[in-house]
């Protein structure tokens, strides 16, 4: 039995545009881009087609986008790359980022930096008034997602970007969830740094994009040829990023009609949880969200429990956070919207794609109905007239 | 997947990994999952553990292993998240015990508490009517097939009944040790003959959240990250009552324990006893480690009820002690008096006594003292 996949937020199938993008490169147009002859010539043109329809897909120019082997490379540099030309100073970020943003902002924390990790209110919305009053004399920069991996909600980018405008202070933009799902216009948001992942819009795993303003300074992460305009040193994954183009070129042409349909069906799909399933609630509902994420909250159920038991019947979904060892931990995301640590453990996050259907969601909805009955038939608090013991407590 | 499963903790070590390998080949549709209890990352680098972090529990290498078995053997697999139930139930108890002066047995109460508790708990939720687990011990039904029985894995040397006597009926009624009637050296020929990855692998022996063997050390790291004081030292002192030297904490000491008492004396002294509430331990000669009597709280009786009269045993008061014939006393409110046939060395308050008639496992009780 083949799997319905709903977890296109942690990676989407390769395009079949895409892999033949990458067959041609690999046996074809094979060459590294750096040489000069035919065959180098014939990789760099794919490259240079590449960085084109990247920067098309973020109404970028070719000559600011710089290709990474992913999303966390790309927010490495932006973040790393500013903070080496201002050492010992100030980050603003959220509490609700990637690891590959929060991470990288605890390490230079350690290593001399200050950051202000600002909070979110309960819909996950980070305020634009609360940058303005975290920046200070010495902030290089301010980090903030575009749209939040767990929950789907979008943050307010262009009221953040007047304030770093007006103080004159550099901002990234992780865009990994937002790209291939919002229209994207780097003009129009006026940030100086965006980061992009292949594989989260139908392109290859390990491949990326940061596009760097014209003009912004920055410290490459390591050292080598003269690649990607001195700021990524080592040959180009050329077919990878080819397949990055073309999932590029395809995710420009489908943005509007599949928002549209991602968005229906996301909708009905949550109408229907929430009439099937008692005290079931959707997380950031109030906030606008990317068209294909749903984060739903079933109290006592071990969210845990509930993903495998969906993965035992055949659908795949994902909590929120997984540590290293892959077992689950409350989502960082969800206990920063103020859910207690009991809740956030009982939410589950559903993402569509370009595989998703209708017969397909109503099938994930049977098999969720029933996972959800039976885990809580088993559960010492469940009882369906009362409210959650923990919420008394 | 649906229908009846079982589901089979696999820790990434050759017993569970061969006893998934064994269940697997009776075709039992099996999930295996393996929990994550304790960050070892946690202490790292707080004074006296080790940085980076090292350890034994729950490393990736570990999972990573569990993992590559179920791959080989194409069943599930799923890593599951206790460590709140672990520290709640095991580790914090741990530091208690050693705190108020006596030496835990965090492995039973892992057994009781966790692994046949919550973890068969999630294991019950996802449609499994066994759990199974790598321990070297085996269930029965009694004769007239109204109760489950506990009894001796056949290798003697590897039976884990002393960590397992905690279990109830309803715990036994779910539980599948594939390894009780196996020796160790069958398992691991088993294994190297299934082609499985970790048939070479060492046994584990410590206690699995401890890096090393440094017990004080890890207690003293434990407390700190918990913002609580450091144990307040105090005196070593004789039967007689005389001061012989001062100790860092009564949590560096066990019964028994003849390194690391820091005091020069003719004749080599043992720790006899740790008195918690004036901080003192007291110790003397090897034979004053001798006593025919112990009392112990908490017992569980596996048949149920206990005993209305004394009974005849052979009772366990440590993992590598050789059961010795005693008669067991239930006393009121959970209690039990175990009377000696001979004296035994080094009763230790925090340990189990586990009693035993031939293989069958009566049950148990936590040592409160030696009499």
């Amino acid at each position: 039995m083949p799997a319905a996949y709903f977890d296109h937020n942690a990676t989407t199938p390769l395009a079949p545009a895409a892999w033949e993008a990458m067959r041609a490169a690999y046996f074809e147009q094979f060459g590294n881009a750096s040489s000069i002859h035919r065959q180098g010539q014939a990789a760099k043109a794919l490259l240079e087609a590449a960085r084109e329809s990247v920067a098309e897909l973020l109404g970028a120019r070719p000559a600011e986008i710089v290709f990474t082997s992913g999303g966390t490379e790309a927010d490495n540099l932006a973040i790393q790359g500013i903070a080496a030309l201002h050492p010992g100073g100030h980050l603003v970020t959220t509490q609700i980022e990637h690891p590959a943003v929060l991470n990288t902002c605890r390490e230079l924390e350690q290593r001399g930096w200050s950051v202000t990790y600002l909070p979110v209110n309960a819909q996950g919305l980070v305020s634009a008034e609360d940058v303005r009053q975290a920046l200070r004399p010495d902030t290089a920069l301010v980090s903030v997602m575009m749209a939040n991996n767990e929950t789907g909600v979008i943050q307010p980018i262009e009221e953040i970007a007047a304030v770093t405008r007006a103080a004159k202070v550099a901002l990234h933009v992780d865009a990994v969830q937002g790209a291939g799902k919002l229209p994207i216009d780097v003009r129009r948001l006026s940030c100086d740094l965006l980061s992009i992942s292949g594989h989260k819009l139908y392109g290859p795993q390990g491949t990326g994009a940061l596009y760097v303003r014209r003009g912004t300074r920055l410290q490459p992460l390591f050292y080598g040829g003269h690649h990607e305009r001195e700021r990524r040193a080592g040959t180009e994954n050329v077919p990878g990023l080819a397949g990055l183009g073309a999932a590029a070129r395809l995710a420009a042409a489908e943005l509007a009609s599949e928002a549209a349909r991602l968005t229906e069906l996301r909708d009905r799909f949550e109408r229907a949880v929430l009439a099937t399933i008692p005290l079931a609630r959707v997380i950031g509902a109030g906030a606008p969200r990317v068209p294909n994420t749903s984060n739903i909250c079933f109290p006592h159920v071990e969210g845990e429990a509930l993903v495998i038991a969906l993965d035992l019947a055949g659908f795949c979904v994902s909590t929120g956070a997984a540590c290293s060892s892959g077992a689950v931990e409350p989502s960082h995301v969800l206990l920063a919207m103020g859910l207690p640590r009991h809740e956030a453990r009982s939410c589950l996050r559903f993402s569509f794609g370009r595989s998703s259907d209708w017969p397909q969601i109503e099938a994930l909805l049977a098999a969720l109905a029933a996972a959800v009955e039976r885990l809580r038939a088993l559960s010492p608090g469940w009882q369906p007239d009362r409210e959650p013991a923990e919420a008394r407590a | 997947m649906s229908g009846a499963i079982t589901v089979i903790a696999m820790s990434g070590g050759v017993d569970s990994s061969t006893a998934a390998a064994l269940l697997h080949a009776q075709g039992e549709p099996l999930v295996g999952m393996t929990m994550q209890l304790w960050n070892q990352r946690r202490l790292a680098g707080l004074p006296g553990m080790p940085q980076p972090a090292r350890g034994r529990c729950c490393s990736l290498e570990d999972v990573h292993d569990a993992r590559r078995v179920a791959e080989q053997l194409g069943i599930p697999h799923y890593v599951v998240n206790y460590e709140e139930s672990f520290e709640r139930d095991v580790v914090a108890a741990f530091a208690a015990e050693y705190r108020a002066g006596r030496t835990p047995v965090p492995c039973s109460r892992c057994n009781t508490h966790v692994k046949f508790a919550a973890f068969a708990a999630t294991a019950r939720r996802l449609g499994a009517t066994r759990i199974a687990t790598g321990h070297y011990a085996r269930v029965s039904r009694d004769p007239a097939g109204n109760r489950y029985e506990l009894r001796r894995a056949v290798d003697a040397a590897k039976d884990q009944t002393y960590f397992l006597w905690g279990l109830t009926q309803e715990q036994l009624a779910v539980a599948c040790f594939p390894l009780g009637e196996k020796h160790k050296r069958e398992v691991r020929a088993l294994a190297a003959g299934l082609g499985l990855r970790v048939a070479d692998k060492p046994d584990s022996h410590e206690i699995c959240f401890v890096p090393g063997t440094d017990y004080a050390a890890f207690l003293d790291a434990y407390a700190a990250e918990r913002g609580e004081d450091p144990e307040p030292g105090g005196e070593l002192v004789s039967t007689d009552g005389r001061v012989l030297g001062r100790h860092r904490g009564v949590h560096h000491f066990t019964v028994g324990q003849r390194k690391g008492l820091g005091i020069a004396a003719g004749r080599p002294l043992y720790v006899l006893r740790i008195e918690a509430k004036t901080r003192r331990v007291v110790v003397g000669q090897d034979a004053e480690l001798l006593h025919r009597t112990l009392v112990a709280r908490g017992a569980h009786w596996i048949a149920g009820a206990p005993p209305s009269a004394p009974v005849r045993v052979e009772a366990r008061i440590r993992n590598r002690h050789a059961p010795a014939p005693a008669w067991a006393e239930p006393l009121p409110g959970g209690g039990l008096r175990v009377v000696f046939d001979q004296p035994q060395r080094a009763i230790t308050p925090g340990q189990a006594v586990v009693l035993y008639q031939e293989d069958l496992v009566l049950g148990g009780a936590w040592i409160d003292a030696a009499a």
